[in-house]
């Protein structure tokens, strides 16, 4: 019985707490990705590089508040700064809009070359992010580390394994699911959310019943920045910054906003989880886990590892290619918010 | 071949350009950056092919050029044959291996009739039989991997001159965009980019990953060449005559012996470098025209009339007959193939094959900006697209570096925030080209030299 306690440790403390956190990340990602799908209709490919903004913001308020001696004590500092970068996040965003994308929407371009015009604003943004915060790892994480510590979880309950908990997990698990239930009561139950399912489902119907376009693409941009600059700083957070991580983070992103079903919000935060968890279990060696299942004698010699960990994004982007092929719409059959 | 007026201006503006960086940096920068140019304008007419001509779209480039890349590694290396033979009959099993499981999957596709069996037995198929060929394969490649580490570590290759990976490279890429290309052509086109970019990325970490085969992240160095080595040429007489009759005037002029040997020495070395830089443009130049050439051909020829109907209106296109699928199969594995031709051409010139190098900014996205501002579907746009964009590319570093001296210079020189300007001198070209593409596509959006509607 123990055994199989110690064994569900490890599993919890390598697999399971790192896929909610990590998932967490790519969902607000992801929902933010299909907010744009669904309402202004184009992939956005500056997505990732909207989310490195948004940390970097943070960052800079964090270190300002850190100079300044405000803190929150065991907290990070950067939750007070989150605000700000949410802020300056919305305004990029809605300046984006304003100077590029609004002139393609009003001239109705195909999504291909709006796809292609995010790409501009992808490199404008990166090229911006840089010369401000320069291209190295920023380390911007205080107050305290751990909820519980290995060592700690192993004394006080006598198993072989320690459980880590790290506080930014924990953070980033509260913050999505807050962020996520308010994202769905709006939808569902504002007359401002209902609109704007109305409007992804059928715009020339929504332009008749007198809702104003204008404000629905506002309102939008609100949700997306947040989404992303929430998103960024949560990963930031958890790992560390460094502006070349969140432009790989855009595939892995855009393959949780398909294989959940792009176009629908519940869809992609599943696809995030979907593709966090099996990035995470097809990498993991599982020799720990089952030398405390399997009789001695049966205990395997290898790391029973299905791919080694270098494949982490290649596996992202198979389970993508395997959802288009089999079901072509996604999980969630995802078309409109 | 006949240009008009505004295309024989374009081409004179780059020709001034690269003799003005000659005069001013010096001609042997100026045949680096064209070495590039020509590479870079390859690269964008494999994607204007398929884009300009069928609207076909293709962000997989970074992955077609590791294909070329590794082509070139797998054709000239000398093979290791240790690694051979501690490992090549491993491989082999494990090759028989997978034809066999492929067979098995195909026939249990073909013969079981009831959709749920099938998706089961072949799911249970295919994971019994990837265990077995794990078993083999691992074996094989960690004894290849233990031949020799520092040095090899990896098969090799066959030992042939490098000149022929540049084929070799256009069908590796090729048959690679195949696969994509059955997989995943039947998407809408902005899925089909994101699906492409994501595969293309998986090819590139294979690449990084599988040491037996690239030698990974360990890089393989010192690739033959296809021009001569500067230490043979400085030691041959007749390239010392030669460097001597094109320097006559000059060196005739001095008088003293000792003084004049050591003018001529300086100059044949600098000469030697000069010289085999202008062997690699002349063959790229070379390529590319060959490329250009029958580009243009394709594209007024009747197969290249239908690619731009299918392109315009799929659907009466379909209704003319014309098989959509397949034609859309074809142009993406030709535009691939190119792009591989490109990707063994890069490689040739670096002399090492560095897969961690293929990022998808630098060799995707930036390719794709070149053919947007060239003008998609005409291929004298995408040369000039390449050139121009990879010219901007170098020279905007030494450009901004002047322009913040500049603005800055009435700051103190260890002012905090022009050092941390100058600092960020590299990131410039990023936005210079966010901009440049922004602007094309608002105010320009077929290119600089847009594609020529032929009526006929």
């Amino acid at each position: 019985m123990v055994d199989f306690i110690n064994s569900i440790v490890v599993l919890l403390n390598f697999v399971i707490i790192p896929g909610l956190s990590y998932g967490s990340q790519l969902a607000l990602g992801a929902l933010g990705v299909t907010f744009v799908y669904a309402i202004l209709r184009f992939a956005n490919f500056a997505h990732g590089e909207l989310m490195s903004f948004g940390a970097m913001i943070t960052i800079l308020f964090t270190w300002f508040f850190q100079s300044q001696n405000i803190g929150l004590g065991i907290f990070p500092t950067a939750l007070i700064a989150l605000p700000f970068g949410i802020l300056a996040t919305i305004v990029l965003g809605l300046l984006s809009d304003k100077f590029v994308f609004k002139y393609y929407r009003k001239q109705k371009s195909v999504p291909v070359v709006l796809a292609m015009v995010s790409i501009g604003v992808m490199f404008v943004i990166n090229a911006i992010v840089r010369i401000i915060i320069g291209p190295g790892d920023k380390k911007f994480f205080d107050g305290q580390k751990f909820i519980i510590k290995a060592r700690d979880f192993k004394e006080i309950t006598g198993f072989n394994e320690g459980l880590a908990l790290k506080s930014s997990q924990v953070i980033t698990i509260l913050i999505t699911i807050a962020l996520l239930t308010f994202t769905f009561w709006f939808l569902q139950k504002t007359k401002t959310g209902k609109s704007m399912r109305a409007f992804s489902d059928n715009e020339d119907l929504a332009l008749l019943s007198g809702i104003n376009p204008d404000r629905v693409v506002f309102i939008t941009w609100l949700i997306v920045g947040t989404l992303a600059c929430v998103a960024g700083t949560l990963y930031g957070l958890d790992k560390s910054y460094q502006p070349i991580i969140y432009l790989n983070l855009v595939l892995p992103i855009f393959a949780s906003a398909i294989v959940g079903g792009i176009g629908s919000p519940f869809g992609a935060v599943v696809g995030g989880y979907v593709i966090a968890f099996s990035e995470i279990m097809v990498t993991y060696a599982y020799k720990k886990f089952f030398k405390y299942l399997l009789p001695e004698n049966l205990e395997p010699s290898s790391l029973v590892q299905l791919l080694s960990t270098d494949y982490k994004f290649a596996v992202s982007f198979t389970i993508l290619v395997i959802v288009l092929l089999i079901r072509p719409s996604g999980i969630f059959r995802g078309k409109v918010l | 071949m006949k240009f008009d007026k505004y295309e024989w201006t374009a081409i004179s503006i780059m020709v001034f350009l690269f003799i003005l960086v000659g005069f001013i940096q010096g001609w042997s920068v100026s045949l680096v950056i064209l070495n590039m140019c020509i590479i870079s304008a390859i690269m964008t007419m494999g994607v204007n092919i398929s884009w300009g001509y069928a609207g076909v779209i293709n962000f997989g480039v970074m992955g077609f050029l590791a294909m070329g890349g590794l082509a070139a590694v797998l054709v000239s290396y000398p093979p290791v044959k240790e690694a051979w033979h501690v490992g090549g009959s491993g491989l082999g099993i494990s090759f028989i291996l997978l034809v066999a499981l492929v067979t098995v999957v195909y026939f249990i596709t073909k013969l079981v009739e009831k959709k749920s069996h099938k998706y089961w037995l072949n799911g249970l198929v295919i994971f019994f039989g990837l265990i077995i060929i794990r078993y083999f394969f691992l074996n094989a490649t960690v004894r290849i991997e233990e031949v020799d580490p520092a040095l090899a570590g990896f098969l090799g290759g066959a030992n042939l001159p490098i000149i022929f990976s540049w084929v070799v490279g256009g069908i590796f890429a090729g048959g690679v965009a195949f696969v994509i290309g059955k997989v995943a052509l039947g998407l809408r086109s902005d899925y089909l980019a994101i699906v492409t970019l994501g595969i293309s990325e998986i090819v590139v970490s294979v690449l990084k990953h599988e040491e037996w085969l690239s030698r990974g992240v360990k890089n393989v160095i010192g690739l033959k060449r296809p021009v001569p080595y500067e230490i043979n040429l400085q030691t041959s007489d007749w390239f010392i005559n030669m460097v001597m009759w094109f320097n006559s005037s000059k060196l005739n002029q001095i008088i003293d012996a000792n003084q004049k040997q050591e003018i001529l020495n300086k100059l044949i070395i600098d000469s030697s470098s000069l010289f085999v830089k202008l062997n690699y443009a002349i063959l790229f130049f070379t390529v590319m025209i060959v490329i250009y050439y029958f580009a243009n051909k394709a594209q007024i020829s009747p197969w290249g009339r239908m690619m731009r109907a299918i392109r315009d209106n799929e659907v009466s296109a379909n209704a003319m007959g014309k098989d959509i699928v397949k034609q859309h199969l074809i142009i993406f594995v030709i535009g691939a193939a190119i792009v591989g031709v490109a990707g063994a051409m890069l490689v040739t010139l670096d002399g090492l094959f560095t897969p961690s190098s293929y990022r998808p900014l630098r060799f995707t996205f930036i390719i794709w900006i070149m053919v947007i501002v060239g003008g998609s579907g005409n291929n004298l746009g995408a040369i000039f697209g390449g050139f121009v964009i990879w010219f901007a590319w170098i020279e905007v570093a030494p450009l901004t570096t002047f322009l913040i001296n500049l603005f800055t210079s009435g700051l103190d020189p260890q002012n905090a925030i022009r050092l941390h300007l100058l600092d960020s001198v590299p990131y410039f070209r990023y936005l210079l080209m966010g901009m440049v593409l922004l602007l094309i596509l608002r105010y320009r959006p077929k290119g600089i030299i847009p594609e020529k509607v032929r009526h006929s």
